[in-house]
């Protein structure tokens, strides 16, 4: 399952890595890693933002690991998508590899193609989707569009996005 | 007491569509003016590629509008060009209606700058001189003391340059998005209602008189995106000129495209967005069908957010001779009322 956690590290070298390693000792997989290094809490530590998707049965084993490393966890939870939206995209949607296309959003951990429609006239004719969107947060959301936007661009194939 | 009837004379500078417009306008309206505004409008002088026509006491509307049916034939005076006619015929207003060239704004940059450097006011419905050189020739009003007016430029008769400077007067404007071209319209509502693909109905727009042979302009974008200059510079204070917008037209758009949009409950529009944060683009997007920004066939629409009033939606025609003259009346008189 994918998992959204909030943890503290101390404000030394090499906390990150120390904090990162037990997740992929379970077997898990890192996202995302919002690491914003000059903001601190009160008590002088470094807040962190993860993403990571791992067995639901081990998630008690982490947040121990974590903790014995000296990493508070101040927060778990099962990412939710929030927000959400209608993207259309036409061009030769299935020959240039729609399962990249997807991908590019899906392996962000933040934002997923939760919905597409697809309609496909004929084998050399210009395909069109409609994709629905869907990410954790707006700012996530809107870096979900400029994602797809930039893969799309590649492949020569046009985004109507909504206003 | 009956106020004074102010004589103000006329230019009319390409006598095209919109520019026999005016002459209709003025010929229709010439009465209500007077009464209402104290305003007795003359055209001093017309001129176009085929020819010039000046009297300094007026000339006749009815005789004038002849020359668009060919029931009246053009004639060129030998002593005077068009140049010399905004120059030395007296007048007080030029309005200028040639057609927008993008690239040199010409032949209206030109004739602008001259009415200016004279001291004439100017009423424009040409989007090239001020989507290449908007300061250059705001500045030059400003110098000279004399009005730089362009409210057909922009949606036609849909008012939003004065919406937005009078009566929105005080508010900060966040961003306007909108429809600013009736031929994608027309092709995209059409497109969208009978599921008929793009080069049908082109050729139907083009049929009615809605599109140019040669739609480039339309269809890709650039007449949204002069227009959005405008805005920009306008409403915006940027110096933007059509080179910093990012453009997309609606050749690419399907009618399986419109399907699928309909099926999420949303029509395809192409949309000309300038906000705050300086990014100017022209593109299809896709439009709630309950928004106020859906209108269908040739309309233009404009929203307008703000800081204080929230959003302001205008819709209205986008082209038409007596559409784009109603904006240029309008202007002309706003510089006397």
């Amino acid at each position: 399952m994918k998992i959204s956690m909030d943890i503290e590290l101390k404000d030394i070298p090499g906390q990150l890595v120390l904090a990162l390693k037990p997740v992929s000792g379970l077997g898990g997989n890192i996202l995302s890693v919002l690491h914003q290094r000059d903001k601190k809490t009160p008590a002088g530590r470094i807040p962190v933002e993860l993403v990571i998707e791992i067995a639901e049965t081990r998630l008690e084993r982490l947040v121990e690991q974590l903790e014995e490393q000296g990493v508070s966890v101040v927060r778990t939870g099962e990412v939710r998508l929030r927000e959400s939206m209608v993207v259309l995209l036409i061009g030769h949607i299935v020959h240039s590899d729609l399962g990249e296309t997807i991908d590019s959003i899906d392996s962000t951990g933040f934002a997923e193609i939760v919905g597409l429609s697809l309609s496909m006239p004929g084998v050399d004719k210009e395909s069109s989707a409609s994709v629905t969107l869907s990410a954790i947060g707006k700012k996530e959301l809107d870096e979900a569009l400029k994602i797809l936007e930039r893969t799309a661009s590649k492949k020569d194939i046009t985004v109507i996005p909504p206003i | 007491m009956k106020p004074k009837t102010k004589t103000v004379k006329i230019s009319i500078i390409g006598f095209g569509y919109v520019g026999a417009g005016v002459a209709e306008v003025i010929r229709r309206k010439r009465e209500d003016i007077a009464r209402k505004y104290g305003l007795d409008l003359k055209i001093a002088g017309i001129a176009d590629l085929s020819g010039i026509f000046v009297d300094e006491d007026g000339l006749d509307e009815a005789e004038l509008l002849k020359l668009k049916t060919g029931e009246k034939k053009w004639e060129r005076p030998d002593d005077m060009t068009t140049l010399d006619l905004i120059r030395d015929v007296e007048h007080d207003v030029m309005v200028e209606t040639t057609p927008t060239n993008v690239i040199t704004g010409e032949p209206g940059l030109t004739h602008i700058i001259t009415a200016l450097e004279s001291g004439r006011h100017v009423v424009t419905s040409n989007k090239g001189p001020l989507a290449l050189e908007y300061s250059r020739l705001t500045n030059l009003a400003a110098k000279q003391g004399t009005e730089l007016k362009f409210e057909a430029s922009v949606g036609g008769a849909m008012p939003i340059l004065s919406l937005v400077r009078e009566n929105l007067a005080g508010n900060g404007v966040l961003s306007i998005q909108g429809i600013l071209n009736g031929t994608c319209n027309y092709i995209l509502t059409r497109m969208a209602e009978e599921g008929l693909p793009y080069e049908h109905v082109l050729k139907e727009a083009q049929e009615l008189g809605l599109a140019e042979a040669d739609p480039s302009k339309d269809v890709e974008g650039v007449d949204t995106a002069v227009k959005l200059v405008i805005l920009a510079n306008a409403v915006f204070g940027m110096n933007a000129t059509y080179k910093d917008v990012e453009v997309a037209g609606i050749t690419s758009i399907t009618s399986d495209a419109l399907q699928l949009a309909e099926e999420a409950g949303y029509v395809i529009k192409l949309i000309g967005e300038v906000n705050t944060e300086g990014g100017l683009k022209v593109r299809p997007r896709l439009v709630p069908k309950h928004d106020p920004l859906n209108v269908s066939g040739t309309l233009n629409v404009a929203t307008i957010k703000t800081d204080l009033a929230g959003d302001i939606t205008v819709i209205g025609k986008g082209a038409g001779p007596v559409e784009a003259a109603s904006a240029i009346l309008a202007d002309i008189i706003s510089i006397y009322v």
